[in-house]
């Protein structure tokens, strides 16, 4: 056996070496460590909580839990509109959502999806705290306490609420709302309304349910528990006047929801709303998606989006062509720049070289609006082409607000990403390869074609990359000399952001447009390597 | 590449036109650069050289553009905010960027290929998304710090567009000091460590002096990223916030003034104030690590 080095410390060497080089990583994350977290906090986890959006629906199910939940015993194929309960259902939930003044929101979410639902939320909200009155009337002429709040607190308040109230001392807010265990059971629907309506009443309007009579809705839970379980027992003092409304109850006058709402709007007996509505409702949806490449979803599974309203993949379908015009365009113009800064004298190329950074290190806005300036149907190009008699005076070319404005604008912003890349591989290939290729008999083409052409083409590959990630991802100058027809995927995010505000689909998108920019990414950091990117030569 | 003696008629031809042609395509970078000068100078709200400029009339010319520029608070707010903004986040983005550069370097640091992918990130990603993605989140932060600070609406506003910037810089630093650090020599901080030199002083007697080149270039990448950056600033910031891109942006999109190339002039003075200043500490740090500079 080899005897054990020791270090001078008396420790095995080995030992000795690994806690030393466990030292240095440790050191060198910690200097990396700020950073790090700077960049997670600032950047990776807002880019996270964004794509997250794009699946994200848990607005539906949160305003309209009742109807959600309602809506699984609908048989789509028996009734073109979903049953009764179900109306029920929508009535209770968009009382709470009109009180929290939700039901708009929910109105535009579900309108992205059909258009017209959003006014159908609207009109219904204003009249909904009339549902269920009916069934007031005639509790309260039954017996004139279903009217006191002292009534409902009693039936449904839990004790501990009742005691913790009397306890208060009225200062700050009262505390929160208790339902009773008890009444969960026997009267299901009537305690999840009631829940809803305390909530409200404490926090909305901040007053106390033990002051304020119950909305309407919640009668006509109440009926609707009284009917479902004419046997039901509550214990206390106040089961007396539950029997007695229990038997009374199947003598009521009932008021029929389903007419009601359609009395609202006639929308409501459209089964594509319901449909709509069904469809939306899990909390995941993969809707956005499907729509940011012109789907939609249906009851009978994924379909086509009507004929005009399918933009998104020609949109996607633009930005893709458009950037490989314009990386194209680089190419074509990089090239013979990059060989010539590749072959001139030090002195001489580093002259010309400036002519490139100048652009590079000019304020993209500064380019765009000289394009915007020259470009302009009385611009300098348009003067110019006039007076050398190109174009006639009354005929002056359309060269902005339009893909042709983009696309000449968007080349001369990323030609110095064709030619710096390009340059630094050109810069590598020998003179002499070119010189011995044209002394064994090759022309100057073939000696261009088959020798020096395929040395550079890493470089044009680089460049290529980096010019279509960057042109991809446009917004600016498409924004500014795009027009209608010159627009990227980039301008459709920043629309649904600040104007449409159907901020789902902007996310699904933009999770499109990220997926291919990464990669992409992912073939430059093979080819390339992102340690070798350059920047300013 | 210069051409043989025995060259052909043909091979002349060639020679020349691709001279000719490599001309054309500089003049296409740099023309629309320099032709918007004289255009600034205009005496008239045109866009275009009017007669009087063309037959260098001095009474075409004029300063009027420059004086809106100066004097009208529509453009030294945003001026005002553009120079509030970029310094603060390049000295977030150059202090932090310099440390994990450093890191970096070093010779065994473990998850090396995934940590450089999320710092670099900010450069990768279309800009579009990191504004939507900071739309979002920004929003939820700024209302967070004015109610657990009390910190005012503006000054929050401005935080935001701070640290969005500095995230949106610190790919440019850790490229420009890495670079940098490839070639300086580790054996010289060993050597400062053998002579009894603690690490704080190590740091800043040696290798400081020797990486600084390359840590201002990189602080003009990031001064010039968030002087001229618009999208984030107009997802993350508000009206309180407006830079000088923005303001430009707008003036764009909206009504087109001619101060705006008055303006784009000043800027294109300072970016060759940039590039100059870049290039100079280009060749001294090779000069300083002792390689020839090209």
């Amino acid at each position: 056996m080899a005897e054990q080095v020791l270090a001078a410390d008396g420790t095995p060497l080995k030992a000795s070496l690994n806690r030393a080089l466990r030292r240095q990583k440790m050191r060198a994350l910690l200097l990396i460590a700020p950073l790090l977290l700077f960049i997670m906090l600032t950047f990776i986890i807002p880019i996270g909580q964004m794509l997250f959006r794009s699946v994200e629906n848990q607005i539906v199910g949160d305003t309209i839990p009742r109807t959600v939940e309602a809506l699984d015993s609908w048989d789509h194929d028996a009734d073109a509109v979903p049953p009764a309960p179900v109306f029920d259902a929508l009535a209770q939930d968009l009382m709470v959502a009109v009180e929290l003044k939700e039901h708009t929101r929910l109105g535009s979410r579900l309108n992205y999806e059909m258009s017209g639902i959003s006014s159908l939320f609207r009109k219904s909200g204003r009249k909904v705290d009339d549902i269920g009155e009916v069934y007031t009337d005639q509790f309260v002429a039954l017996d004139p306490a279903w009217e006191e709040p002292a009534t409902w607190v009693g039936l449904l308040a839990d004790p501990k609420w009742i005691a913790a109230r009397e306890a208060w001392d009225g200062t700050g807010d009262e505390p929160a709302f208790i339902m009773s265990r008890a009444a969960k059971t026997v009267l299901p629907q009537t305690a999840s309304i009631y829940a809803d309506f305390a909530r409200v009443i404490q926090t909305e309007d901040n007053d106390s349910p033990a002051e304020e009579e119950p909305w309407h809705v919640v009668y006509l839970a109440l009926y609707n528990d009284l009917t479902a379980n004419p046997s039901l027992e509550v214990t206390g003092p106040l089961s007396g006047l539950v029997s007695s409304a229990a038997t009374a109850v199947p003598s009521f006058e009932t008021e029929d929801v389903v007419a009601t709402f359609e009395g609202f709007d006639d929308d409501w007996k459209n089964p594509e709303v319901w449909e709509t509505i069904y469809t939306y409702s899990p909390a995941y949806t993969n809707g956005y998606f499907l729509n940011s490449v012109d789907l939609q979803k249906t009851n009978e599974g994924v379909a086509w989006q009507p004929e005009n309203e399918q933009i998104y993949l020609t949109l996607f379908w633009r930005t893709m062509l458009m950037s490989m015009t314009i990386t194209i365009s680089c190419i074509l113009l990089g090239y013979p720049v990059a060989w010539m800064l590749a072959n001139l004298p030090a002195r001489k190329a580093n002259m010309l070289m400036i002519l490139v950074l100048l652009p590079f290190w000019t304020s993209l806005l500064v380019r765009t609006s000289a394009w915007k300036v020259l470009l302009q149907n009385q611009g300098v190009i348009n003067d110019l082409l006039v007076w050398i008699g190109f174009v006639a005076d009354d005929n002056r070319l359309a060269l902005i607000n339009n893909a042709t404005g983009t696309i000449i604008a968007m080349t001369h912003i990323l030609l110095p990403f064709m030619i710096l890349p390009l340059y630094s591989v050109m810069q590598t290939i020998p003179v002499t390869y070119l010189r011995a290729a044209k002394s064994l008999g090759a022309t100057n083409w073939t000696a261009f074609w088959r020798v020096y052409f395929p040395q550079s083409v890493p470089g044009i590959g680089a460049g290529s990359i980096l010019v279509f990630i960057l042109s991809i991802g446009y917004y600016i100058t498409p924004e500014i000399v795009g027009g209608t027809k010159g627009v990227f995927i980039s301008n459709r995010i920043a629309y649904h952001i600040s104007s449409s505000l159907n901020w789902g689909l902007a996310a699904a998108l933009g999770a499109i447009l990220l997926a291919i920019v990464l990669a992409l990414y992912w073939a430059y950091d093979r080819i390339v390597g992102i340690d070798n990117v350059k920047l300013g030569g | 590449m210069s051409l043989p003696i025995y060259a052909t008629t043909g091979q002349k031809i060639w020679y020349y036109s691709f001279r000719v042609i490599v001309g054309l395509i500089l003049f296409f970078l740099i023309a629309p650069i320099i032709i918007i000068i004289p255009l600034s100078f205009n005496a008239e709200n045109f866009f275009t050289f009017t007669p009087k400029m063309l037959a260098l009339d001095p009474e075409g010319y004029s300063l009027k553009h420059y004086r809106d520029f100066f004097t009208n608070p529509d453009w030294i707010r945003p001026l005002k905010n553009s120079l509030i903004i970029a310094p603060f986040a390049t000295i977030i983005s150059v202090s932090l960027g310099t440390l994990a550069a450093i890191g970096l370097s070093q010779s065994h640091v473990p998850f090396r290929r995934g940590i450089m992918a999320i710092l670099i990130s900010p450069m990768i990603v279309p800009l579009i998304i990191s504004a939507t993605g900071m739309f979002f989140f920004y929003s939820q932060m700024g209302l967070w710090m004015e109610q657990t600070f009390g910190i005012s609406k503006s000054l929050s506003g401005y935080i935001k567009v701070i640290l969005a910037h500095a995230a949106l810089g610190i790919p440019f630093v850790i490229i420009t000091v890495t670079a940098t650090l490839v070639g300086f020599d580790q054996s010289l901080t060993r050597a400062a460590a053998n002579m009894g030199a603690t690490p704080t002083v190590t740091f800043f007697r040696v290798q400081m002096p020797l990486i600084l080149p390359g840590v201002i270039s990189g602080g003009l990448f990031a001064f010039i990223t968030s002087f001229d950056e618009v999208v984030v600033v107009l997802f993350v910031g508000a009206a309180a916030q407006k830079t000088l891109p923005w303001q430009m942006f707008t003036g764009l999109r909206e009504q087109i003034s001619p101060t705006i190339l008055a303006v784009a002039t000043v800027l294109v003075g300072i970016s060759i104030l940039l590039l100059a200043t870049v290039e100079l500490l280009r060749r001294r740090s090779e000069r300083l690590r002792g390689m020839s500079p090209s």
